[in-house]
């Protein structure tokens, strides 16, 4: 790993302000658990790190019932597993947070590095010039693709790597940016960019910008959620696929639904037609076949990866026959 | 600015240093304080080796920058035993035979280590989650399992 400056920026203006003084050099650093992998293997090589951890105001949980629930970035993901109000009013991020990496990740691991890590794709992590990269091709498209997307690939088929992108996304949160002009406020869902937009980048961040924090909206009476990743082992790893279900219900009928999906695609995914057909369905009683089929209707597998469709399609079955007995 | 001074407690000893800024934790412990007890396995975060307790908290000392250690208090496997005398754990793990070649024995008591501190009386499931990021390619875990559920025991 290649030496770099270490800045301890005394607040949020002076840490936004040399990051956008140093467009491609200076990154921000949180906890490091994606970063040094990524500059252990020279995949980046910045010439300064500027670090978040010693800035005030960006840690914490803070609930209020009647108010949204607000994270700051720096929280780290142990925190959240372990925060007992989350685990009653907010239980996905809970479970998300609790199927994050290991014990030792999860200490360190902040919830802002949680959705700015960079994707686990072999070849952007490996030595070659992928398009990702500034390259010209997406080596996935011919090589081993097990682990890629199916829909919203085109032209670059990594899958975003993050839980807590999912569970946040099937929340409805936002995301607070901070940069040295301004702040703004985006929708999760917009704040993730696919690669037909922006194939280097993953999110909407410019130079200079950093999240400062994420809010959920407060959830409405009878809401029952489930979050479920299915990993290739038992212990820690990245989701081969995850899904993760809100819904609103009166007595056993849904009146709203928000489904998203992690490890299919380039973005935490939100499956919006299923989300819409889902009202008027009778938890315990209608058959989730007919719309199970409906989930990731226009995927697009590559060669290796044609199962993750059928695994998303039980996952979402799954989640309703267990969310029928809750 | 690529080097950094930092200050920390190792073991119950203040330490200051100055080291280049790419250094971590483990490299610092090893290299800088001779404390070699932790180990390097994967360098990625995936095998737990290199665990060290930090404010209370296991972490993997390879994903740790020196500099995130300014401030901190570590305890390593070496600061275990009190006075000559083995921890509980280390006992424990000596008589139910759960080291074979050791390699991830220091790893393995550090996050065991920071398990009991936070939760006295842990069962077997939350055993098992404590050590879940740490990879032993030679016991198969039970032993290990057992040697804290020993220590543990009421
Ligand atoms: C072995 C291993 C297993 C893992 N398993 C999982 C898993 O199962 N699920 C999962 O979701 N993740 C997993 N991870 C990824 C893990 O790194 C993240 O979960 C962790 O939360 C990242 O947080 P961090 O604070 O360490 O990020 P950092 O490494 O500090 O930062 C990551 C990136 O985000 C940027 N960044 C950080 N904070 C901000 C901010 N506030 N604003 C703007 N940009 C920012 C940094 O510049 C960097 O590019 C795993 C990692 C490893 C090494
Ligand atoms: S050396 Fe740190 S986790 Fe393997
Ligand atoms: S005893 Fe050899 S790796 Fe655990």
């Amino acid at each position: 790993m290649k030496n770099f400056t270490y800045l301890q920026p005394k607040d949020l203006k002076e840490a936004t302000t040399v990051l956008q003084k140093f467009p491609q050099e200076s990154l921000p650093y949180a906890g490091g658990t994606d970063l040094l992998g990524l500059m252990k293997d020279g995949v980046l090589e910045p010439q300064r790190l500027v670090n978040l951890k010693t800035l005030t105001g960006l840690q914490g949980i803070s609930y209020r019932p009647g108010k949204e629930l607000e994270l700051g970035a720096l929280t780290t993901i142990s925190e959240i597993a372990e925060n007992q109000s989350l685990a009653e009013k907010f239980p996905l991020l809970t479970q998300a947070a609790r199927q994050v990496a290991s014990p030792q990740l999860r200490n360190v691991g902040t919830l802002g590095g949680n959705l700015c890590q960079r994707p686990r794709c072999w070849y952007f992590r490996g030595d070659f010039p992928c398009l990702r990269k500034g390259g010209d091709i997406c080596y996935a498209v011919d090589g081993e693709n097990k682990f890629h997307c199916v829909i919203g690939g085109r032209p670059c088929y990594i899958v975003h790597p993050s839980d807590m992108a999912v569970a946040l996304l099937a929340y409805n949160a936002t995301v607070e940016i901070q940069s040295p002009q301004k702040s703004r406020r985006v929708n999760l869902k917009d704040f993730f960019v696919l690669p037909q937009d922006d194939y280097l980048h993953e999110n909407i961040l410019r130079p200079g910008e950093i999240v400062t924090r994420i809010r959920v909206p407060e959830s409405a009476p009878g809401t029952k959620a489930l979050f479920l990743k299915v990993k290739e082992r038992e212990v820690w790893d990245f989701a081969t696929v995850s899904l993760a279900m809100v819904l609103v219900t009166s007595g056993k009928q849904i009146t709203a639904a928000r489904v998203a999906l992690g490890g299919v695609a380039p973005v935490p995914w939100l499956e919006e037609t299923v989300s819409r057909s889902l009202p008027g369905f009778t938890l315990g009683k209608d058959a989730p076949e007919a719309l199970a089929g409906q989930v990731l209707k226009a995927a697009e597998p590559l060669e290796q990866n044609a199962y993750k469709v059928i695994l998303a399609r039980n996952l979402f079955k799954q989640a309703l026959e267990e969310l029928a007995k809750s | 600015m690529k080097e950094i001074s930092i200050h920390f407690t190792v073991n119950g000893k203040k330490v200051s240093l100055n080291v280049p800024s790419r250094k971590r934790l483990l490299d610092v412990l090893r290299e800088d304080l001779g404390l070699t007890g932790t180990k390097e396995g994967c360098d990625v975060g995936e095998c737990g080796a290199c665990t060290v307790v930090m404010n209370g908290r296991a972490v993997h000392s390879c994903l740790v920058l020196a500099a995130q250690a300014d401030g901190a208090e570590i305890l390593t496997v070496e600061g275990l035993a009190q006075n000559g005398e083995l921890y509980p754990l280390q006992k424990n793990f000596l008589e139910y035979g759960a080291v074979q070649c050791g390699f991830c024995i220091p790893g393995m008591l550090m996050s065991s280590y920071a398990l009991i501190q936070e939760n006295p009386h842990p069962g077997e499931e939350e055993i098992k989650e404590a050590i879940a990021g740490n990879l032993c390619r030679c016991t198969g875990y039970k032993q290990i399992i057992q040697a804290v559920e020993a220590t543990v025991k009421r």
